[in-house]
Parts: structure tokens; C-alpha cells; sequence
């Protein structure tokens, strides 16, 4: 008896709160499966490779899958699966994704490859936008700038890439997120002014700049405005694998970029002393201070290499896909990064999770356009926002960030 | 005598403020002039340094007349004035309670839509209908407001993806109830919604001068003001208020001193999508007459540089809004007379925003005394 307690690890009440929850959603999506998504006969071809089309019976498919989320959320009600829930929840979400997919295009069939090719190359600005922003938080300033950031990058690509080519592009949208980014860094870091309102403000002058610029200079003189955007490159080998090889190795520069940012962020982070210092200076700045680093110096290197990526981020739309620019074109996106961060907890590889989700969002709101599924397209276009809303308030719950981001730091206190 | 130079030094010290504000206004004009002439290129291209910078004098001088020149500027400037007013108060009364309210667009959204079907659902007469549509609209926001709050209490969910994620959502459902048959309107395949009746349309501020139906402005001006008064009345006055600004200074010692935080945090989140919600149905009863898919606009975001620049004071908030919707009224003479393009009037509030945001550099560049140096933390900021 005593030993099976001490074995038990002791549960805090959050934590319970959520392993339940977990379930519950579980339990949700095995009945959504019985009752909803098998209500449509018919098979559903998903083209993986030209040759190859998966096809699924759609209705046996649902039933199956009901009983697995079924089972899965009644083991974990039951006793849990501990550390190994959000692997289980992650696995049961994207068999949930497939069977509402195979329900959606039951008697049809779509191309699955060039879907989740689509998700990572959307992911992209996301990702190097959430990025950023973690850079930033890490040690200890709010950036809610990336969005002007991202629309600065992009403007800057586009120009730039159509004056001198793609490569000069990225260089210049490079700079022009670090002199945003440097902005932000005078203001909170020099003048310590509060970080959000700078945010806000470089959000809005980045949208009234590019829109100005953009409407007085480049809608009279359009060959300021045309690049030649990157084509995908195949890497050797990798890019034979089937459906994995086409989805992630098949894609722009800017896509391998983004997983390199992603995987040398994680590495500086939590393996150099550089990482070491960034997140001591986001925790506690005056003890870091004490012990001999330069938090200010730190923090203005961090915030202009985090503008840097940002605005790689914002070059992905004219060098990356459209080859131009338009007014407000991020429309957003750099909120969805911010929404990243803290999704992600601050993490690198939180965030391209994160990233991930919402560029299939958008992958799949491009896609059921063209499928007739009997319910309103606006609803499915409004799940992604729902799952998200569900998933935050659900499993991730109240979120730990960097202590002091958002408070200026003065060494003489 | 040396007591009335004391008295003077101190009276300098309180219009420093003021002083300030100028000074901010006149930088960001001075900014923006010099992006005005390096963005003239065929002037530039010319050699016409005179004729690049006779432009920035027509563009300024358009945005002064065109804000406050004639009557009819004046009802445009209150008229882009009064949902910035009110989104404005809903972004400020959450920041108060530290909380950080990106969902006035969504919030609005709601609020329109439950004014709009007041308004053309109900016949009665007038001074009946717009009330209660005006009702419906706070009330509709504020259950929209509610959910991010609700969702902060329970959960933790932070209220900067909830509140992003709501306006996405608002946005898909105002497209789908624009094309159900309830609210489309008849003969039209678009996404357009029926007229609000005659009844129920609010009235023109400018009504008693006939024959005038340039005149835009309507009484949502007066709601708006009336509600900046309540906002000024609820947070000095109010019990609810007090609390507020203590769980907005200190979560920690609100909570030790017995307050409700979670309802706090739901309350304050149901005000603000309430204030918001009445922006919505100023624009759908007052300014258009039905609803499209995109009548809250940026209204929303517009609103947080409001707060911002007003410090999430009533008075401040209100002044910023006006000088927001001034911009914005004179931007719209600004185009057409210069050919300068309205997106300058963003660069210049996020000028003015940066500028007074940060004293310590109006101060170096005009080389004034006595700025006050304001520092400190508008929400809470990501944790709890």
C-alpha cells in the first residue's frame, strides 16, 4: 500500500484538472467521430503520390476511429498515460484531422501531399516570426512589433529583390527588421519606454510606411515591384522519400531556413553560455546583472538578431511565393506568431509546433473551398480558431513566461 | 514674491504635459513631411525641392481643413471620431484591470449584429427602437467580451490568443449570418444585410439644420461621450472601479486584500466588449444603415494606440480618439487635394504615440525642461 503511493508521483491539482480534461476532449472527438463524421458514405482518395492513391473508406474509417479516441480517452480517465499524454493527444488530433478530412471529401478525392507541402510553406513566417518573438521575450522584452517587422521585411524584399534579385532581397529585408527591431530596442532599452506601446506603435508605422510607400511609389513605378521569386529546391535523396520528401524537402530556401532557425535557436538557447545568459536576463536581470553580464548589451544583440529573422520571415511572401508586394499584406500573421510564442511556452520547437497547426489551418481553409461538404464553409473555416481557442484553453492552460519580460531594466536599482 | 515664481515653476511643471503633446504632434508632422518629399520621386527626379516640399503644405493644409475647417469637416471628425472613442474606452477599461483587449473587432462584430437586428426586425417608434438597439449591441459585445474573460478565469487561457482567435471567428460568423436569410438582404447574393428601418436609424447630431445631408454625424457621438463619462465616473466613483485598478496594479494584493479576481477578470472583459459592442452598433444604426462583412475595419486596433496614447485615462482616452478621427477625416481631404495617400495619417499617429510614449526623446531633440519621465507596465503582461 505505502509503496504504491510513493511510486505514484504526486499530481498537482492543475495537473489533474488537465490529464481530465485530456480525456474528456478525447471521449468529444471519439463521439464527434460516431455520430458526425460517420454519417457519410463514400470512399475518400488521398493522393499521396502520383502513382499511389490512399483511399479510405470514409465511414468504416470514422467507426474505427471512434473506437480508438474512445478507448484512448478511457484509459486516460482511467489511470492517465502520464508523461506520454501529449504524445497521445497529438497522435489521437492528427488521426482526427485524417477521418475529418476522409469525411469531407468522401466520394472526392485531394491531393494530401501538396496539403501538407502547403502547411510547411506556410508555417514559414509564422515560424520565423514566432521565432523572433521568443528571442526577444527570452530576454526579458515583449516584441509585439513581429507583425511590422514581418510587413517591413516584406517591403523591403520586395524592392530590393526586384532591383538587385532575390538574394540582395532577403539581405535588405534582413536590414529593415533590424532597424525596426533596433526601434524597439532604443526605445524600451535606452529610453525605457514601455514595451508594448513601442510595439504597437512600430506595428502602425510599418503598415502606414509600406502602405504609404507602396501606394505613392510602387503603384506609379511597378517595376519596383516584380521579383523573381526562389523556386523549390529538391535536396539530393532526401527528396525521393515519398510524401515526406515532396511535404518537407521539395520547398523553398526559406522553409529549410525556418528549421535551421528553429534547431540553432534550441541549441543557443539550452547549450551555450550565450543561451544561458539570455534566459537569466529574462528571469532576473538584476542578478544576472550582478554577476558581471551586460544585460543591456545582451538584450539589444538578442532584440536586432530577433528583427534579423523577423524580417527573413516578412521576405517570405514577395521571394518566397507571390513575387510582390501589396498593402498589409501579412494581414495578421505576425499576431498569430505572438499567439505562437506563448502556445509554444516560449520553446523554439513549441513555436513550430504551434506554426505548424496554424499553416494547416490555412492549408485546409484553402482546400475546403473546393469541397462541398453540406455545412456552411464559414464554420470550417472558423474550426482552426475554435481548436486553437479549445486547445489554449484546455491543455495549455496558465503559461510560465520569462519573468521580466516587459519591465525595462535599470542596473542602479 | 519668490512664493508666486514657486507657484508659476509649478504651474510650468503641471502644462508640461500639455507642452508635450505639442511637442510630440510637431515632431511626428515634422517626420512626416520628410517622408512626404524623399517619397516624391518625380519631383525629386526634376530637382524640385520646391515643388516636393509645396506638397507637404497642400497635404498639411488639406488635413487641417479637411478636420475641423468647415461644419461639414467637423461632423466628419465626429463621425470617425465615435467608434474610436468607444473602442478606445473598451481597450482602456480592460487595461485598468491589466488586462489586454485585442478583441474589440470582434467584440464590435458581435455588438453590430445584435443592433442591426434590432434595427430592422422591431418597428416602433424611433425614440423606443434605438435605444433598445443600442442596448442590444452592448449587450451583444459584451456576451462576446465575456468569453475570453471566462475563458481567463477558468482556464488560464491567455486573453492575447483568445482574443485573436475570437475576431477570427467573429469574422467567419458575420460572413455566414450575411448570407442566411435572416440577416441578407433581399435580392442580394452578396453578403450584405437588410436596411435598418427608417425608425431606427440613429439621428443625425446635425438634424435641426435642414437640407444639409452632408452632415454625417449622428447621436452615437453622444453615446460615445456618454460613455467615456461613465468610464471616468465608474473607475473614481465605483467600488468595482477601485477594484479593477488595484487588480490591474497588483493581482497578488488584490487578491490578499479578499477581492473576486476571476470576477474581475470576467467583468472587465464583459465591460470592454460592452463599450466595444456599442462602437458596433454606432457604426451599423448611426453611420451605415446595414452591415457589411467589414464594418469594424481596423477600428479595433486603431483603438489600443487610443489607450495607449491616452494613457487608459477617461479624459486622455477621449482626446486621443478625437485626434485619431480628425487625422482620419482630414486624411480623406488629404487625398484628394495632394494626392498624398491616406496611409500617411497611420505613420503619423504611430509618430505621435512613439513620441509621447517617450518623453526622454522629445526632451533631447527640443531641448525642454520639466518633461516627466513616464515609465511603467500598461498590462500585466503574458504570465497569470
Amino acid at each position: 500500500m505505502s509503496t504504491a503511493e510513493i511510486a505514484t508521483p504526486m499530481l498537482s491539482l492543475e495537473q489533474k484538472k488537465r490529464a481530465r480534461n485530456v480525456g474528456m476532449s478525447l471521449i468529444f472527438l471519439a463521439l464527434v467521430s460516431a455520430f458526425f463524421l460517420s454519417a457519410r458514405p463514400g470512399d475518400a482518395g488521398f493522393k499521396l503520390v502520383d502513382s499511389f492513391t490512399l483511399v479510405l473508406p470514409a465511414q468504416p474509417f470514422a467507426q474505427a476511429l471512434a473506437v480508438l479516441l474512445g478507448a484512448l480517452g478511457a484509459i486516460q480517465l482511467y489511470r492517465g498515460f502520464g508523461k506520454w499524454t501529449n504524445v497521445v493527444l497529438a497522435f489521437a488530433t492528427a488521426m482526427f484531422v485524417v477521418g475529418f478530412l476522409a469525411w469531407a471529401t468522401s466520394g472526392g478525392s485531394f491531393n494530401l501531399t501538396g496539403m501538407l507541402q502547403d502547411t510547411v510553406t506556410r508555417s514559414v513566417p509564422i515560424t520565423l516570426g514566432a521565432i523572433a518573438g521568443i528571442l526577444c521575450e527570452r530576454s526579458g522584452i515583449i516584441n509585439i512589433a513581429i507583425e511590422g517587422q514581418l510587413l517591413g521585411g516584406a517591403f523591403a524584399g520586395a524592392v530590393l529583390g526586384s532591383l538587385y534579385g532575390p538574394w540582395v532581397g532577403v539581405l535588405g529585408a534582413m536590414a529593415m527588421g533590424v532597424g525596426l527591431s533596433a526601434l524597439l530596442a532604443v526605445f524600451a532599452i535606452r529610453f525605457r519606454v514601455d514595451q508594448v506601446i513601442v510595439g504597437f506603435a512600430i506595428n502602425f508605422f510599418s503598415l502606414g510606411l509600406t502602405s504609404f510607400l507602396s501606394q505613392r511609389v510602387l503603384t506609379p513605378y511597378p517595376e519596383y515591384n516584380i521579383v523573381k521569386p526562389f523556386t523549390p529546391y529538391a535536396v539530393p535523396l532526401l527528396s525521393d522519400i515519398p510524401v515526406i520528401g515532396v511535404a518537407l524537402f521539395t520547398q523553398t530556401y526559406f522553409v529549410y531556413f525556418s528549421f535551421f532557425a528553429v534547431a540553432a535557436t534550441t541549441w543557443f538557447m539550452y547549450r551555450t553560455r550565450w543561451g544561458l545568459r539570455t534566459r537569466a536576463i529574462g528571469e532576473y536581470p538584476q542578478a544576472a546583472g550582478t554577476l558581471g553580464i551586460d544585460v543591456l548589451k545582451l538584450r539589444y544583440r538578442n532584440v536586432w538578431l530577433a528583427g534579423a529573422i523577423a524580417g527573413i520571415g516578412g521576405a517570405w511572401w514577395p521571394i518566397g511565393t507571390v513575387g510582390r508586394f501589396d498593402q498589409n499584406i501579412t494581414s495578421g500573421r505576425g499576431f498569430i506568431a505572438l499567439a505562437a510564442v506563448i502556445f509554444g511556452r516560449w520553446h523554439p520547437v513549441g513555436a513550430l509546433t504551434a506554426a505548424l497547426v496554424f499553416g494547416l489551418a490555412e492549408a485546409i481553409q484553402l482546400k475546403m473551398s473546393n469541397l462541398d461538404t453540406g455545412i456552411p464553409s464559414e464554420f470550417l473555416l472558423m474550426a482552426p480558431y475554435i481548436v486553437t481557442l479549445v486547445v489554449v484553453a484546455g491543455f495549455v492552460g496558465r503559461s510560465r513566461a520569462p519573468k521580466a519580460a516587459g519591465q525595462a531594466y535599470d542596473a542602479s536599482k | 514674491m519668490k512664493r508666486l515664481f514657486n507657484y508659476l515653476g509649478e504651474r510650468l511643471n503641471k502644462i508640461s504635459s500639455l507642452k508635450l503633446t505639442f511637442l510630440a504632434v510637431l515632431s511626428a508632422l515634422v517626420v512626416g513631411a520628410f517622408i512626404i518629399v524623399v517619397s516624391d520621386i518625380d519631383n525629386l527626379r526634376d530637382g524640385d525641392i520646391i515643388g516636393a516640399l509645396s506638397t507637404v503644405g497642400s497635404a498639411y493644409w488639406a488635413l487641417v481643413v479637411g478636420s475641423f475647417g468647415s461644419l461639414r469637416a467637423i461632423s466628419n471628425t465626429i463621425n470617425s471620431s465615435t467608434p474610436l472613442i468607444l473602442c478606445g474606452v473598451s481597450v482602456a477599461i480592460a487595461f485598468k484591470a491589466g488586462l489586454f483587449n485585442i478583441g474589440a473587432t470582434g467584440q464590435m462584430l458581435a455588438g453590430g449584429m445584435t443592433a442591426l437586428w434590432v434595427g430592422f426586425a422591431m418597428d416602433g417608434p424611433g425614440y423606443i427602437q434605438v435605444p433598445l438597439a443600442i442596448i442590444a449591441g452592448a449587450v451583444g459585445g459584451a456576451i462576446f467580451g465575456a468569453i475570453p474573460g471566462i475563458l481567463k478565469a477558468r482556464t488560464g487561457a491567455h486573453e492575447v490568443i483568445t482574443t485573436i482567435m475570437l475576431n477570427n471567428i467573429a469574422a467567419f460568423l458575420i460572413l455566414w449570418l450575411l448570407k442566411t436569410n435572416l440577416f441578407q438582404r433581399e435580392d442580394r447574393t452578396d453578403p450584405i444585410s437588410k436596411l435598418v428601418s427608417v425608425e431606427g436609424r440613429m439621428p443625425r447630431l446635425f438634424g435641426f439644420l435642414d437640407g444639409r445631408s452632408d452632415l454625417i454625424a449622428h447621436i452615437g457621438f453622444i453615446v460615445a461621450v456618454a460613455a467615456v463619462l461613465a468610464y471616468w465616473w465608474f473607475l473614481k466613483y465605483s467600488t468595482t472601479g477601485f477594484e479593477f485598478r488595484a487588480y490591474g496594479l497588483n493581482a497578488d494584493a488584490a487578491t490578499y486584500a479578499g477581492m473576486h479576481v476571476k470576477r474581475l477578470t470576467v467583468l472587465s472583459m464583459m465591460f470592454a466588449g460592452g463599450f466595444a459592442g456599442l462602437a458596433g452598433a454606432a457604426e451599423v444604426l448611426g453611420t451605415y444603415g446595414y452591415a457589411s462583412t467589414n464594418f469594424a475595419g481596423n477600428i479595433g486596433f486603431d483603438a489600443i494606440a487610443i489607450a495607449l496614447l491616452g494613457q487608459s485615462t477617461p479624459l486622455g482616452t477621449l482626446v486621443a480618439a478625437i485626434l485619431f478621427g480628425a487625422l482620419q477625416a482630414g486624411g480623406r481631404q488629404m487625398q484628394t487635394n495632394s494626392d498624398v495617400p491616406i496611409d500617411l495619417i497611420i505613420v503619423l499617429r504611430a509618430l505621435i504615440v512613439m513620441f509621447i510614449a517617450a518623453p526622454l526623446l522629445v526632451k533631447t531633440i527640443w531641448r525642454t525642461k520639466n518633461a516627466t519621465v513616464t515609465a511603467g507596465q500598461t498590462f500585466r503582461g503574458w504570465g497569470s
